[in-house]
């Protein structure tokens, strides 16, 4: 099938800000455009985004589409999916790159029916070969790579945050702003509120660092010591199911297949023995470190660094070490 | 007033832990034994939840895929659901979210002829694809509206839903007009086990197998189906080994994992 041309990059918008991953898109979206040699466009949707257009023009955007309008200030599954869908058509990009967050990969969802176009979900690579657009995401909690490939004239991929490093600024890089009408029309979802939570803490799926902790812990004050230690590398806190199902720490820290997959570039296992569905979320990790008394459980095994001991003792000490080297630093 | 709910449940392997055939690149499915996505645990029971918040109301399990499906859409009438359906045909056989979807709605539209449907529910995603795509496809297909991510169904009529949302940075609340399609999280509910009167309910019950021309769909509709599809998988490669950090005590542990994180710029 032909293809159509040039690759867009949608960079959404949450509670008026930019998400980062928008700017690893870039990375993925530039790198693609140069093997193509075909135009790198973004797309930014929101109520007041227009500030952001210099910004994808300067990490590598040759053509940055601007599409304000209020009802686009919160994520609404119809309304993003059709000014998305709009813009393509008009523009026929053939690759359309989204960041897989809950509302990229929500759009994702509507957008490859809406267009009839094919798509890789939570990719984990986006590159182009001889035969066409290739994406690997992964299957079975981890333990199969599956490649994909298209027959669609546009492409879309939802890419895993923290697969690509965040596109650089390049002072002085010029290209194209437009900005684009759009009507929404009759909405049939309104949005009503949002409940911030825990909003001094790090979010998991954009974190560099993540300290966790699991059921060797031993108890959910066990958690204080892991905040410690988050708190002090400016890391997030995850936890396994474990403790979740055990109400040591709210859901939305849970790594792993029934909770969040995460890709920082250090990975803090506390007491966390390593089930196979937790490892599914954790194990592109950069760099893992297990603290563990058993050297045989599956966490120290495939750890890049293992410390065979009690979590509750080595954190404390950890946290003391890393203040007394940040203090000598600064003084 | 009354909902009739759908609840969309697929039959997949009951362990993660499979293998590639090197000659095919496909997954070796044999001696693999299959039961219902335990996402889709959530799913169901939230259905029943909200047959027994709103009385009279009805819910049908849907699922697509091969004959031996059969069997998840009797799992979930055990657990609760009043009635089930098996869409299957080779036309579905090639197990993506966009033909799964494609499907699903087809029948979800022929329920919907028969009786309206309120709402339909889903699970975060399935343990083998793990995409958590079909949920929000299905809706496109019906071109109803979709929210994934459901943590709570606060309030809900047979016209409007208002439901929370787990994003990254917190919680959203949205009001929904019915029909609508739900993807839920594991933090809606805690699944009840199949009851004795529900395995009775399950083995007598009449499961109806719908296929292609049943759902109305003609061949140009089938034949698009694929617009992108699994080429090949692989195991991922091995991580390299890692090291031991040892110390005759805690505190020499920790302060030697503290040089090794600074030596490599990781803190």
């Amino acid at each position: 099938m032909e293809s159509n041309k040039g690759i867009l990059v949608v960079g959404l918008t949450q509670r008026g800000k930019l998400i980062p991953a928008a700017y690893e898109l870039l990375t993925a979206g530039r790198a693609l455009a140069d093997t193509l040699k075909e135009p790198l466009a973004a797309v930014v949707l929101g109520s007041k985004v227009s500030d952001y257009a210099k910004e994808f023009i300067e990490r590598g955007a040759d053509k940055v589409f601007v599409i304000e309008h209020a009802s686009l200030e919160n994520f609404n599954d119809e309304l993003h999916a059709k000014a998305v869908a709009e813009l393509v058509e008009k523009e026929k990009f053939g690759k359309v790159l989204i960041a897989a967050t809950v509302a990229g990969k929500s759009l994702g969802a509507r957008l490859t029916v809406k267009l009839k176009a094919g798509l890789a979900a939570d990719a984990t690579e986006v590159y182009q070969n001889g035969t066409g657009l290739k994406a690997k995401r992964a299957q079975f909690s981890g333990n199969i790579i599956s490649e994909v490939q298209f027959a669609s004239a546009t492409q879309i991929a939802t890419v895993q945050p923290m697969t690509y490093p965040r596109a650089e600024k390049q002072a002085g890089r010029t290209g194209e702003t437009v900005s684009v009408a759009f009507n929404p029309g009759f909405a049939r979802i309104e949005f009503v509120s949002f409940q911030a939570e825990e909003s001094n803490e790090v979010d998991l799926g954009a974190a560099e660092k993540i300290v966790s902790g699991g059921r060797g812990l031993g108890n959910a004050d066990g958690f204080k010591a892991i905040r410690d230690l988050a708190h002090a590398i400016g890391a997030a806190v995850g936890a396994s199911r474990a403790v979740v199902d055990s109400g040591w720490i709210p859901y939305r820290h849970q790594v792993g297949l029934t909770g969040r997959t995460v890709r920082p570039k250090l990975y803090i296992a506390c007491g966390i023995s390593g089930q196979i569905q937790h490892l599914a979320g954790m194990s592109s990790s950069g760099t893992i470190v297990a603290i563990n008394p058993d050297p045989e459980c599956p966490m120290m095994q495939m750890a890049s660094i293992a410390i065979q001991g009690d979590a509750n003792e080595l954190l404390p000490l950890i946290t003391a070490e890393i203040k007394a080297r940040k203090g000598a630093a600064a003084a | 007033m009354s909902l009739n709910i759908v609840v969309c449940v697929k039959n997949t392997p009951t362990t993660t832990n499979v293998s590639v055939d090197p000659a095919t690149g496909k997954i070796k499915s044999s001696g693999l034994v299959y039961a219902m996505n335990p996402f889709d645990e959530y799913a169901v029971e939230e259905a029943v939840r909200l047959k027994e918040r709103i009385p009279g109301s009805t819910a049908t399990a849907l699922t697509v895929g091969p004959d031996s499906s059969e069997s998840v859409v009797r799992d979930a009438i055990s657990r609760g659901i009043d009635a089930g359906v098996i869409v299957s045909g080779p036309e579905f056989d090639g197990d993506n979210a966009y033909s799964a979807s494609f499907a699903l709605a087809a029948a979800i539209k022929k329920l919907n002829a028969e009786k309206p449907v309120t709402i339909v529910l889903f699970g975060k995603n399935t343990n083998d694809g793990n995409s958590g795509m079909v949920g929000a496809e299905t809706a496109a297909w019906l071109d109803w509206p979709g929210v994934v991510s459901v943590k709570k169904i606060d309030s809900i009529d047979d016209k409007i839903a208002v439901v929370w949302r787990m994003m990254e940075d917190g919680t959203d609340v949205l009001k929904v007009t019915l029909p609508a399609c739900l993807s839920t999280t594991k933090e809606i509910n805690e699944p009840r086990l199949p009851s004795l009167k529900g395995k009775m309910a399950a083995k007598k019950a009449a499961v109806p197998k719908w296929t292609a021309s049943d759902l109305g769909l003609n061949a140009a509709q089938l034949s698009e189906l694929a617009p992108s599809l699994v080429a090949k998988c692989s195991t991922p490669p091995a991580r390299p080994a890692g090291m031991k950090v040892e110390g005759a005590s805690a505190a020499e542990k920790a302060k030697k994992l503290v040089d090794i994180l600074i030596e490599r710029k990781l803190i």
